[in-house]
């Protein structure tokens, strides 16, 4: 559309009129290109999470007339309720985003350095969860790790494990089933960084007398920070409002803020206290992007999201 | 800096290049550490795959530990069971759907903030960096909210509007990445060779941009296809594939959901491996 307005006005007029007109048209290119796609999540992105700050101050019941909005801040006590479930799942987040940082960058750094012509092929295989349901994936671990699992079975059977050793329902079992689930996110902006980086920059160093170890320590990790950084936030970010793993592979004990948020919504519908605590979540997780936004940039983050 | 290295670099090739301490068993370790990891990243789909082919007896039978024998009788059955069609239809309709559009509303967005400046940018940047970075259940429940609010009845609709609503930034930033990568001069040289803006964008820009666009339309297909928690808020009564799996998991896999997983890894296999072919072609 604003493309063809381009057009037209290089074809009207005298060439140093058009060619004005044409630089005024120009500066309003980009805001055609993005007016689509803008007026959509305008719409289905920044409108929903602005309602539901509106329907967090609401009060009333669904089936007591419905709700109305009263500016209820008390809806937002809710949180001193939840307190132990928020606390979990920040602790289990950053658990989750620590060992998924300590498994994929020795991978990663081997792919990204050493792969070679296979650089390609092995990536893919990284990201070959991706092709396979979230759901489904969750739900084999959830029968791999069973009680009486392939696994646990066998390691019973042979008298390794006592008969009530159990791994499900268990922390270890939600914080490792979030690791596994997240590991790709986590590799793929370290994998963009450390490739990022001039090899020749290694040799330097290793022809100064370094180590590999000196080499590495001086060199590659310093320049691959900005890639721990953006794994770090697309991991912990999402880690932290997951209710999948631990509804599938935890148990009473391991409940964490997403899996009220999501009963409260849908099997309790109340609504205002689910909205405060997805507001509270919100708030929290575009605190901490906006503080890496700020201090980084968004480039390395969104990169790894187009590295997909 | 920089300089410092391209000296070394030319003065290395008059070196033995033999690194003695790479000689030693340690260098094996991490290359055996990639495939360990692999294998874990393997795991879960392995024992898909594997229990796809389990000759479980009984009249609705669950995954067990136990293998009882190789059958094909699920993969020909696959859809001999209630629910799992319906839900599979409305995946494999709401995918391409989702994917399509989110990548024509992508492909502008992302050429519009990888190839100008323009006032505002920074806050369009921020919210596609929040579109990628904000938990699905903030924007899942929010979804549901103002659905709620406006009296919009839950469904296919209300799934697909919010399946494309999550794709447009991932197939933005996929583009905007090769759109900031190209020469400019290239379309440059073709409107001094009087192509108009348009002509030269189509003839020289669009082709180079092809392959990120494919990939924005294949990343958006997998996060429709793959939805779990988005979904799961706002979509009432309806079913897709993944809910339809976390509803039937509650009394155990059944083997169907195994073989629909694994045709569906296959596709998107052979989907990857053709990307992978297109670019080296185009590159």
């Amino acid at each position: 559309m604003a493309a063809e307005d381009v057009v037209e006005g290089a074809a009207s007029g005298t060439p140093l009129a058009s060619h004005r007109r044409l630089g005024r048209r120009r500066r309003l290119v980009p805001y055609g290109l993005l007016s689509p796609g803008g007026a959509y999540l305008a719409i289905f992105f920044l409108l929903p999470l602005g309602l539901m700050v509106y329907t967090s101050l609401q009060s009333g019941g669904l089936l007591s007339g419905g709700f109305r909005f009263t500016w209820d801040w008390a809806n937002y006590t809710v949180v001193t309720r939840y307190q132990p479930q928020l606390v979990r799942s920040i602790a289990y987040s950053l658990i989750v985003t620590f060992a998924a940082l300590l498994l994929a960058y020795p991978m990663t750094y081997w792919i990204a350095f050493y792969g070679g012509r296979w650089k390609a092929s092995l990536l893919l295989m990284i990201l070959m969860p991706f092709f396979v349901s979230f759901v489904i994936r969750t739900v084999q671990w959830k029968f791999i790790l069973g009680d009486n699992g392939p696994v646990l079975h066998l390691l019973k059977e042979i008298g390794v494990l006592p008969d009530e050793f159990r791994v499900l329902a268990t922390p270890f079992a939600v914080v490792a089933g979030i690791t596994y689930n997240f590991l790709p996110f986590t590799a793929l902006p370290l994998y963009v960084a450390l490739e990022r980086i001039d090899r020749s920059l290694v040799e330097a160093a290793k022809d100064l007398y370094a180590t590999r170890w000196q080499a590495f320590r001086k060199v590659v990790w310093p320049l691959s920070l900005p890639g721990v950084f953006a794994a770090f936030l697309l991991t912990f970010v999402p880690a932290t409002g997951d209710y999948v793993n631990a509804a599938l592979l935890g148990g009473p004990g391991t409940r964490m803020i997403g899996n009220i948020i999501q009963e409260k919504f849908l099997t309790e519908n109340n609504y205002p206290e689910a909205a405060a605590l997805s507001v509270i979540l919100m708030v929290a997780m575009v605190v901490l992007a906006s503080v890496y936004a700020r201090i980084l940039g968004t480039e390395e983050a969104t990169r790894a999201a187009a590295a997909a | 800096m920089s300089a410092v290295a391209t000296e070394v670099r030319e003065e290395i090739h008059e070196l033995p290049p033999v690194n003695p301490r790479g000689r030693r068993w340690t260098r094996f370790i991490l290359p055996v550490y990639t495939v360990l990891m692999i294998a874990y990243l393997a795991s879960p789909i392995f024992v898909m795959i594997l229990y796809g082919f389990n000759d479980i007896p009984g009249i609705r039978p669950t995954q067990t530990p136990r293998f009882y024998g190789f059958t094909l009788s699920w993969w020909r059955n696959v859809f001999n069971i209630q629910g799992l069609p319906e839900a599979v239809k409305n995946s494999l309709l709401i995918a391409p759907i989702s994917a399509t559009v989110s990548t024509i509303l992508g492909t502008f967005f992302g050429l519009a903030i990888g190839r100008y400046r323009f006032r505002g940018m920074s806050a369009v940047d921020f919210v596609i960096f929040l579109a990628i970075a904000v938990p699905e259940i903030v924007l899942g429940s929010s979804l549901l909210s103002m659905f709620i609010q406006s009296g919009t009845s839950l469904g296919f609709r209300t799934i697909l509007l919010s399946h494309i609503g999550f794709s447009i930034a991932f197939v933005a930033v996929t583009v905007r990445a090769r759109v900031q990568g190209l020469d400019r001069s290239l379309e440059e040289a073709a409107q001094d060779l009087f192509a108009t803006p348009l002509v030269a964008f189509v003839k020289v820009t669009l082709p180079m941009i092809t392959p990120a666009i494919l990939a924005g339309f294949l990343l958006a297909f997998v996060l429709s296809l793959d939805d779990f928690v988005i979904t799961n808020f706002v979509a009432g009564q309806t079913n897709t594939f993944p809910l339809w799996v976390y509803g039937a998991q509650r009394i155990g896999i059944p083997p169907q959901v195994n073989v629909v997983g694994t045709m569906l890894f296959g596709a998107g296999l052979i989907a990857a491996l053709a990307n992978v072919i297109v670019h080296r072609r185009r590159a």
